[in-house]
């Protein structure tokens, strides 16, 4: 039987196991709502603007093993969602963003609510497609979903023009897909594997940095066994938050610009360092030339060009991290050789006389609210088990610092693009893949304004999501870098005009608090986790003038770290 | 160092802006870039020449396999090879230097493909040095206008870029 191009689209996403979309419609896409309107097994959510569309889409991608799924339409539908777009492509993530196109007869004659998708989105995208015969729509969308998810993963966009969706032929959706030049590589090589291990076992000051990559490669339990067989320090990036248990002994925190001190020192000093689906970000290097100046580099990656494209690296291994770290296992537990002890000992006793400095402490007697409590309180109250989203800036890095993360997936962060607004879409797509779980929002009163609009959203489909919005009245992490480097002169970050949060969350059907004691925290947070079918804002006036530290300041080393 | 990179990629429309769009993204230098499909009509070959340290051209083939629609390429200059470029010059030229233009061009084995009573086009094929030493050679003269189709390159022996 004949279907429609609309139809088929919508048999495809049944074919794929998806049971839900973010979107938004508009004029190119009518035919695709149509069918969507004549089914029940692809749930739509309608979000208020395509940025958070696509960030529903990267918090449902990234607290899952799938990808996320949207839908905008053509001209100002696709260009809303690029901030999205671009942010998935910096950190890795996989999602199949369907765009509608003006009809095929009108492309490049400048028609209404026309822009060329393909070539805005092409730098930001793994791969992107137009579909200009109905006939190839399913073969294609079998591409999108087959090499948005393999290898390291990453946007595709398919932009289907307005006629391509009405025109009919006899659908049959791919079982598998081949494409001659596409094949990501699996198996790390074995001799690569020797010599790491080699390298490995003659360590003595060893430390192990993993990345996005073991999360986006579900390589937590491996990366767990991996790092205990071994009893190697461990430190995570920020997109590597998860990986290993957070309040383990033998983690180490965060590295980089506002890692731990200990594990910013450990990298500087260490004779050996371990990359596992990392990319040696700059604000994890800091200035590259003095980047681990005494350490050989081992680097697992399943994406060739991250591989000495910053730092070289002595030993490379291209595969998955899960296969690579399994075969790296076996092969410890083979070899006669074992790690050695004295040296080890002697490491550790070094890394806690770092870790003694306690770079993470804060004022506890405050009569201000110190941000840090609030997460600390946070993550106490939930026990260390809530899917905690973040918006960009100083309450990232708080968030990043104080609460614990033991588990894979529970952190969803911007953390590549950097991208304001993230926070409250991306805890919306969280919350619908995990509709019993606590998801947590924390925000600030100037990301939270970037995409503050979703919070009609969250009531249209009762999602409980807590927001915890660290006010302090400025651009924090502005207003800090113009501390530290510009005298003082706070240019324009002071966040002036602000809303009543508590009266807008209300406004938007919502429940809001508003808390500005220290003592009133730990209450506020109970409430509103009791409310377990609420969303709940909680506006915190916090203390203007607190500063992330540690800090390793731009150009600096990373022994070079400001601590208070 | 310069680098000669032949591609093989998916005639698919959008693919060299693919290519194109990667350099400028990421800084990368392109000296000539020339494209058209093989035998085999589905795929396109694209001869990038390019320069950069040892570090920017490993990235630059990375990146380059990196593109979906890459399905295989070589850095010719690694192996033994042979490049060639082609120059369609349009010169005017009179009286007795039409004899000269004729002698420089038979000097460089090329060819006079056009003729009018004011204007020549001559047609010649070489590695770049040369058809470089030939725009030099004929600095005397008017030339109105040139046209070189970048750099095209081919493997010596065995070697061979294909699927």
């Amino acid at each position: 039987m004949e279907l429609t191009g609309a139809e088929i689209f919508v048999r495809c996403l049944q074919e794929e196991g998806v049971d839900l979309i973010f979107g938004y419609p508009g004029g190119a896409v009518l035919h695709i709502y149509d069918a969507l309107y004549k089914q029940d097994k692809v749930a739509h959510i309608l979000v208020r603007h395509e940025q958070g569309a696509i960030h529903a889409a990267e918090g449902y991608a990234k607290s899952t093993d799938k990808p996320g799924v949207a839908l905008v339409t053509s001209g100002p539908g696709a260009t809303n969602a690029i901030t999205g777009i671009a942010d998935a492509y910096m950190d890795s993530v996989p999602l199949v963003v369907f765009t509608g196109q003006v009809p095929t007869s009108l492309i490049g004659n400048d028609a209404f609510q026309e822009v060329d998708t393909v070539g805005i989105t092409r730098p930001c995208v793994k791969h992107n497609f137009l579909v200009k015969d109905v006939k190839d729509l399913a073969t294609t969308i079998k591409k999108a979903f087959y090499v948005a998810t393999s290898g390291r993963p990453g946007p595709v966009v398919v932009d289907i023009p307005k006629d391509v969706t009405a025109h009919k032929c006899e659908f049959s959706y791919p079982k598998t897909i081949r494409m001659r030049s596409y094949n990501p590589t699996v198996k790390g090589h074995t001799g690569q594997i020797k010599k790491a291990i080699d390298l490995i076992l003659e360590a003595r000051q060893p430390v192990i940095y993993t990345g996005g990559g073991v999360i986006l490669g579900r390589a937590a339990k491996s990366l767990t066994d991996f790092t205990r067989l071994l009893g190697y320090p461990i430190t995570n990036t920020l997109m590597g938050l998860g990986g290993y248990p957070a309040t383990d002994k033998q983690f180490i925190g965060m590295l980089g610009m506002h890692g731990t001190y200990e594990a910013n020192m450990s990298m500087h000093h260490a004779d050996l360092v371990i990359a596992i689906g990392a990319r040696f970000d700059d604000r994890v290097t800091g200035n590259i030339e003095k980047f681990c100046p005494y350490a050989k580099i081992v680097h697992v990656d399943v994406d060739p060009a991250s591989i000495s494209k910053n730092v070289k690296v002595d030993v490379p291994i291209v595969g998955q991290v899960d296969s690579v770290l399994k075969a790296m296992i076996k092969e410890i537990k083979a070899d006669p050789r074992k790690p050695d002890a004295t040296a080890l000992k002697a490491w550790w006793k070094q890394i806690d006389e770092w870790r003694a400095m306690d770079c993470l402490k804060f004022d506890r007697n405050s009569e201000l609210i110190k941000p840090q409590f609030v997460i600390e309180t946070l993550w106490k109250l939930t026990k260390g088990d809530a899917f905690v989203t973040s918006d960009v800036g100083q309450h990232q890095m708080w968030a990043a610092q104080f609460y614990k993360f033991d588990k894979p997936n529970r952190w969803i962060n911007s953390g590549g693009l950097g991208t304001m607004g993230f926070g409250l879409p991306s805890a919306m797509g969280v919350q619908l893949a995990h509709p019993d779980a606590t998801v947590a929002c924390i925000t600030g009163e100037a990301s939270i304004q970037m995409c503050i609009q979703e919070l009609s959203t969250c009531l249209q489909y009762h999602l409980p999501i807590k927001v915890v919005n660290l006010n302090n009245r400025y651009m924090g992490m502005v207003r800090q870098w113009q501390e530290f480097f510009y005298q003082g002169r706070y240019a324009m970050s002071y966040m002036d005009a602000l809303p009543d949060f508590m009266a807008l969350a209300q406004a938007y059907g919502h429940v809001g608090m508003r808390i500005e004691k220290p003592g009133d925290v730990e209450g506020a947070i109970k409430e509103a986790l009791k409310l377990k079918d609420r969303l709940v804002f909680m506006d915190f006036i916090t203390d203007q003038s607190e500063n992330v530290y540690p800090m390793i300041p731009a150009g600096a080393g990373q022994n070079e770290m400001i601590l208070v | 160092m310069r680098h000669i990179i032949a591609i093989l990629m998916e005639n698919e429309s959008g693919a060299l802006s693919r290519v194109a769009g990667l350099f400028s993204a990421r800084g990368y230098n392109i000296e000539s870039l020339t494209v058209a499909p093989t035998d085999d009509p589905t795929l396109s070959r694209l001869t990038l020449v390019t320069s950069g340290s040892d570090e920017i051209v490993e990235q630059i083939v990375k990146q380059l396999n990196k593109l979906i629609d890459v399905v295989k390429l070589m850095d010719l200059t690694e192996y033994r090879h042979i490049e060639r470029e082609m120059m369609m010059a349009k010169l005017r030229v009179g009286g007795d230097d039409r004899e000269e233009v004729k002698r420089l061009t038979d000097i460089f084995r090329g060819r006079i493909i056009d003729v009018s009573p004011a204007t020549y086009v001559i047609e010649l094929t070489g590695d770049s040095s040369k058809l470089d030493a030939f725009i030099e050679a004929l600095r005397p003269f008017e030339v109105l206008e040139v046209v070189r189709s970048g750099v095209m390159g081919i493997a010596r022996g065995d070697v061979a870029l294909k699927i």
